[in-house]
């Protein structure tokens, strides 16, 4: 059956003397779900919030059904009118306003003068079950989860009447069990008809759902894929078939995607031997309790040796990372390189050699407002000099960096809340592992919304200091992450340790398995 | 800076446009009136020196505020701060022999100026550093506190023969006047404009300055990267408020030559605008504290012709106009990329 | 809107706005008069502050209708340097140059003795004027000094003659040595007719804003009606107004300040004690006019008529001809010598 196309997109945008998107070309047939993929800094996102009308593009066409409409003259009113619907990767909602309140945001139901949203709450309780999702529609949006509110957002998108919905990086945010309730529920929404686009880097969730790939780098589209050649050949709008583009039938081959949105064959992870088990600590904690966040944490990381913690979001892993860097008040004892560091302030942590990648890039992490090179040398009076600002090796310093990890754009001087995500995170990873005499990192969700590239630069540096000498501590959400870089791994649970996975089980096919059972909390180990 | 001139230049037509409305409305005309204020101030030595004159003080409020500013405290008692300089500066200066040359009474009473003013905003800072209060209201309240504790010493001590002045300081104390007509403008403006080209480097090219803008722009950020925010709080607060009882050197080591009660009143919230509409930026806020001063000096020139009540409403009007026009200018060129680059 | 189509506008607006005012707005007419050019220079409060500023003001107009003289005035706003404000008039030259400019509040002391040397040409004079220590005597500079404790040592004394509960109160404004004079010379008089009399007192605060907020006037005057004083005394401007209103709400007394502020409150203010600025400004003016300006001190009090209390036909209710006749016998003795009214 050959289905009509949804959307077919040729746009161009520039921000300033920087060109975001060079006519990159999107076709989605409808009712199918669609994975744009990419790295971070592709354009990706920046092609989706054109076909919404959130940003407007300097070129180019949009074509919806039997429409056509130049690129500059749409805005998000008409997208709305065509029933495009978008759930972005930050989350849109204003969080003191409740679901409901964020659902009719501008275009508020009034009855007598008064705003009516019983009968909206009611239809969206009703839409979210009827797509098993369960909303509140009364519950402040601040309050929710970061799962729980984009839920509710698409949701919201739905009972807008959306038959077109965009969602940027949806999974970024949810643990591992939440993911896959996500993607049945886009399969779906499909087959009711609905038309999805999903913007993500993670191949395993686009083999899981997608049917068409269509893949981004630096503006253009590279490849397209189709798990049904027939059906996008007859609707396929590239006429002129880039390099790579692919007809395999079958399940799609995440390294030939992997391939096209990098340019080049990614390097196969190497796993470092495990250091001796004579090997001093590095980072040892003894009964680290927070409030009743994190109960009696007790840890030791060796030299050399990465170590990783697991869990399910919430339970303990930030109070963790927080406790070890002096940011919140603990009880129990904290060793930094042999010293004893409980209750002395951050600066005193970081000079006895403590490293700390915090949880969230935006909260904690970075200077948004300020340049690159400002945010690498943020606190590195070792790189800043002590009283006057050595300018000199402040720029010798970011130019390390930007060619040590691939910082783009590779511009000292650009403000950092003009780059993609992975970019950020690229930056605050590249401060914070380039600081003299590291004896132990806590890297915290080190690779969350990053691109692949971005993730192997960061893993590589993670693997880097632990040679060179340091204990790591990974903390993430991302079981795979943990596998390829960590010799051993626990288990946060309600804030307590719960198990430990290491050694020849850790290589072993059950341990998964072991792990997951862990993490909720199935069996004791 | 395209982008700062055209919001100037809003903001300055818009202001014109609204006092013109306002004299309409009194009865004058608006050319009239315009015209007498560039004229008398700018062709009369004395005015021009008026306008430095009150710049001074401005200026000096103008880069305290936005010190403190810069690392996220809005120290809204430089008022305060500056009064306690005035107290500070001239007890300490009439207590000076009289034969104290210049090299020693100078830096003594610039310091006891400045310590003043650092030991009353310290406090602010402190507070917040350690008890999380919040610096806008205990600054409010040391306003009142150190007005209190000025007029009762006054009253107490200072004030001779049934007046508000007290004696006058150690001539050796006095900064030498620049001459402009008999007018009050004096070498105080060589220190403002020393301070400011001080603030400007230690906010741009140390480490204090990027600790003290990191701390502004996300104290969670500074904190996590090592910075202790708390020592920086009580640090900017400090040097803001050394900076507004540097004032006092204006006022008192270059005016009054003795404690006044009332000296300078009001100089300080004036610096709050001075620094806002100065966008923080130690040039900007010397070219605000030029402006208000020209409002005020050139208000007076033609006090005759309008109410007194509508100059103080042009300077509102011209803070608001600033306030107003710099976000305008903001979203449309953000809505129309094509003017940017 | 593009910017650039707002900054079109707005001059378009501007140049409107000043086309009409240029065309539609006549010139003002130059002050005529041959005569004798006086110009003041206000306080804060400004000329119309109900107070002393506006008795100063009163003083121009009076000297104006009666004398022919040509007067001006420029009220600076709040932090200007008042100096600016006085060398303006003093600078005038041609057929603006002013015979006499006039300085009204104690804030001008020092500013008027620099401007009376850089100006020996024109006559200056300073209401409530304080010498500044070791100033000496300027030609063309005259300060005015009421004797404002005489005036108060008198309705001190109708106070305690007058009061039943032998409680009486003082509000007075900014707390500075020029109102703590009133409050000295009010509790000589009390204490002078009524030795076992009480005064209360209280101030309403630091700054000059004390002389303009009649709530917390009338909070402290409704704390001393409730501390059992009947009459109260206030020095405070515009505050005095919250005075009046507390003795109106609990039927008591109140004394008035500056000028006859019987008409505020009839049913309530018992008498005032006036202190002529305009006359004085007046007297000047006319020494002027004759030629006969002389610097100097002048020491104005119940000798000179420029201060004393009120006793006419509309407070002859509050006010018992007997105790007008025991206060003017002391106001007699005041001026023969006989009594010595202490002012700190």
């Amino acid at each position: 059956m050959t289905r009509a196309l949804a959307i077919e997109a040729e746009v161009t945008k520039r921000y300033g003397a920087r060109t975001v998107l060079a006519g990159a070309t999107l076709a989605v047939r409808r009712g199918t779900v669609h994975a744009l993929v990419g790295e971070n800094g592709a354009g990706k996102s920046t092609l989706v919030k054109v076909i919404a009308g959130i940003v407007r593009g300097d070129g180019g066409t949009l074509g919806l059904g039997d429409r056509v409409i130049p690129a500059g003259d749409w805005d998000r009113v008409r997208a709305r009118a065509a029933r495009i619907g978008i759930v972005q990767q930050h989350g849109a909602s204003a969080g003191t306003l409740s679901v409901v309140e964020n659902a009719v945001l501008g275009a508020e139901p009034v009855r007598a003068g008064l705003l009516a949203l019983d009968g909206v709450a009611a239809a969206l309780r009703a839409q979210g079950r009827a797509i098993g999702m369960d909303v509140d529609p009364h519950a402040r949006v601040e309050t929710l989860s970061l799962g729980a509110a984009q839920r509710a957002e698409i949701v919201a998108a739905l009972h807008a009447g959306a038959d077109i919905l965009i969602l940027d990086e949806p999974t970024a945010v949810l643990a591992p069990v939440e993911v896959e309730g996500m993607l049945a529920m886009l399969r779906d929404l499909a087959a009711r008809g609905v038309t999805i686009v999903i913007v993500t880097h993670k191949l395993d969730e686009v083999r899981a759902v997608a049917d068409d790939v269509t893949v981004l780098r630096e503006g253009r589209t590279v490849a397209t894929f189709s798990r049904r050649p027939t059906a996008a050949a007859s609707g396929d709008p590239l006429g002129d078939r880039p390099e790579g583009f692919s007809a395999a039938s079958g399940p799609l081959d995440p390294a030939a995607i992997a391939r096209a949105m990098v340019g080049a064959e990614l390097p196969q992870p190497t796993l470092l031997p495990e250091p001796p088990a004579t090997a001093p600590a590095m980072l040892e904690l003894a009964d680290v309790t927070v409030g009743t966040a994190l109960t009696r944490a007790t840890l030791r990381v060796r030299r050399g040796e990465v170590v990783g913690v697991a869990g399910v979001d919430g339970n303990g892993q930030r109070e963790l990372a927080l406790a070890i860097a002096g940011l919140v008040p603990a009880t129990g004892a904290v060793a930094i390189g042999g010293a004893a560091a409980a209750g002395t302030s951050p600066a005193r942590r970081l000079a006895l050699g403590l490293a700390h990648i915090p949880e969230d890039r935006h909260r904690g992490g970075l200077l948004l407002d300020a340049t690159i090179a400002a945010n690498l040398a943020l606190g590195r009076r070792d790189v800043t000099g002590r009283f006057v600002v050595d300018r000199a090796a402040v720029a010798k310093h970011a130019a390390a960096r930007i060619v040590e990890l691939d910082i783009r754009p590779a511009d000292p001087a650009a403000v950092v809340r003009g780059l993609s995500g992975g970019n950020q995170q690229k930056v605050v990873v590249g401060r914070e592992l380039s600081r003299p005499r590291l004896r132990a990192v806590v890297a915290c969700q080190p690779t969350r919304g990053v691109d692949l590239g971005a993730v192997a630069r960061i893993h590589d540096r993670l693997r880097a200091v632990a040679v060179a000498g340091a204990g790591v501590l990974v903390i993430s959400a991302d079981l795979d992450e943990l596998l390829a870089l960590c010799h051993r791994i626990v288990v946060l649970l309600r804030g307590a340790i719960a198990g430990e996975v290491g050694g020849d089980a850790l290589r072993a096919p059950g341990a998964r398995a072991a792990l997951g059972a862990l993490m909720t909390g199935a069996t004791a180990a | 800076m395209k982008r700062e001139l055209q919001a100037a230049a809003i903001a300055v037509l818009a202001s014109l446009a609204v006092g013109s409305v306002l004299m309409l409305v009194v009865g004058v005309s608006p050319v009239r009136v315009w015209g007498t204020m560039v004229e008398r101030t700018f062709t009369d030595e004395y005015n021009l020196g008026q306008m430095l004159f009150a710049a001074t003080s401005l200026a000096l409020c103008g880069l305290a505020v936005a010190l403190a500013l810069e690392a996220g405290l809005f120290n809204i008692g430089a008022e305060g701060q500056l009064a306690a300089g005035v107290l500070a500066c001239s007890t300490l200066g009439a207590a000076l022999p009289a034969g104290t040359p210049a090299p020693i009474a100078i830096p003594v009473c610039l310091a006891a100026a400045a310590g003043a003013g650092g030991l009353v905003a310290g406090g602010v800072g402190l507070l917040k550093a350690t008890r999380g209060a919040h610096e806008v209201i205990s600054s409010i309240m040391l306003n009142f506190v150190v007005a209190g504790v000025s007029l009762w010493l006054g009253n107490e001590l200072l004030f001779v023969g049934g007046a508000t002045t007290g004696a006058p300081i150690a001539p050796g104390a006095e900064l030498p006047h620049l001459g402009l007509g008999g007018s009050s403008v004096n070498a105080a403006l060589a220190i403002t404009l020393a301070a400011a080209a001080a603030v400007w480097w230690l906010r741009d090219r140390t480490t204090w300055g990027e600790a003290w803008r990191a701390v502004g722009r996300d104290p969670a950020a500074a904190r996590s990267a090592g910075i202790s925010v708390e020592r920086v709080q009580v640090l900017a607060m400090t040097a803001s408020g050394a900076l507004a009882g540097l004032a006092a050197a204006n006022l008192v080591m270059g005016y009054k030559h003795a404690f006044e009660d009332g000296l300078g009143r009001n100089t300080g919230f004036l610096g709050i605008s001075a620094a806002l509409l100065g966008r923080s930026h130690p040039a900007g806020v010397i070219i605000a504290a030029l402006l208000l001063g020209f409002l005020q000096a050139g208000g007076l020139a033609v006090a005759e012709l309008v109410p007194k009540e509508l100059t103080e409403m042009l300077q509102g009007v011209v803070v608001l106009a600033v306030a107003a026009s710099v976000p305008f200018v903001a979203r449309a060129r953000a809505r129309a990329p094509k003017e940017a680059a | 809107m593009s910017v650039r189509r707002l900054l079109i506008l707005l001059v378009a607006i501007n140049a409107a706005l000043f086309a009409g005012g240029w065309l539609f707005v006549p010139a003002p007419a130059p002050k005529a008069g041959a005569g004798v050019r006086v110009g003041i220079v206000f306080d804060v409060g400004g000329k119309n502050d109900k107070s002393f500023n506006e008795q100063a003001y009163n003083g121009l107009r009076l000297a104006e209708r009666e004398l022919g003289v040509v007067g001006t005035f420029i009220e600076p706003t709040e932090g200007v340097p008042r100096e600016t404000a006085l060398r303006a008039l003093a600078a005038r030259t041609g057929d603006d140059k002013l015979d006499l400019v006039v300085g009204v509040g104690w804030v001008f002391s020092s500013d008027l003795e620099r401007l009376a040397q850089l100006f020996p040409d024109v006559n200056f004079a300073g209401v409530d004027y304080a010498p500044s220590s070791g100033a000496g005597t300027l030609p063309n500079l005259v300060g005015l000094r009421f004797r404002e404790h005489e005036g108060s040592f008198l309705v001190g004394a109708a106070a305690g003659l007058a009061t039943h509960t032998k409680v009486v109160g003082f509000v007075g404004g900014m707390q500075i040595p020029l109102i703590k004079k009133f409050e000295v010379g009010y509790r000589a008089g009390v204490a002078h007719v009524c030795p076992d009399c009480r005064v209360l007192a209280a101030y309403a605060g630091s700054d000059p804003r004390a002389f303009s907020n009649p709530p917390l006037g009338q909070q402290l005057a409704g704390a001393m009606y409730d501390d059992d004083a009947d009459i109260i005394y206030h020095a405070s401007g515009k505050t005095g107004d919250g005075v009046f209103a507390a003795a109106r709400r609990r039927g008591q007394r109140a004394i008035g300040v500056d000028s006859d502020q019987f008409a505020i409150a009839p049913c309530c203010v018992m008498t005032s004690m006036v202190k002529r600025v305009d006359l004085a400004i007046v007297d000047l003016v006319r020494e002027v006019i004759a030629k006969k300006f002389r610097g100097g001190m002048r020491e104005l009090g119940l000798a000179e008529q420029r201060v004393g209390f009120v006793a006419d036909e509309h407070n002859r209710l509050l006010l018992p001809p007997a105790v007008v006749n025991k206060v003017r016998a002391l106001s007699d003795e005041i001026i023969a010598g006989k009594i010595q009214v202490p002012w700190q």
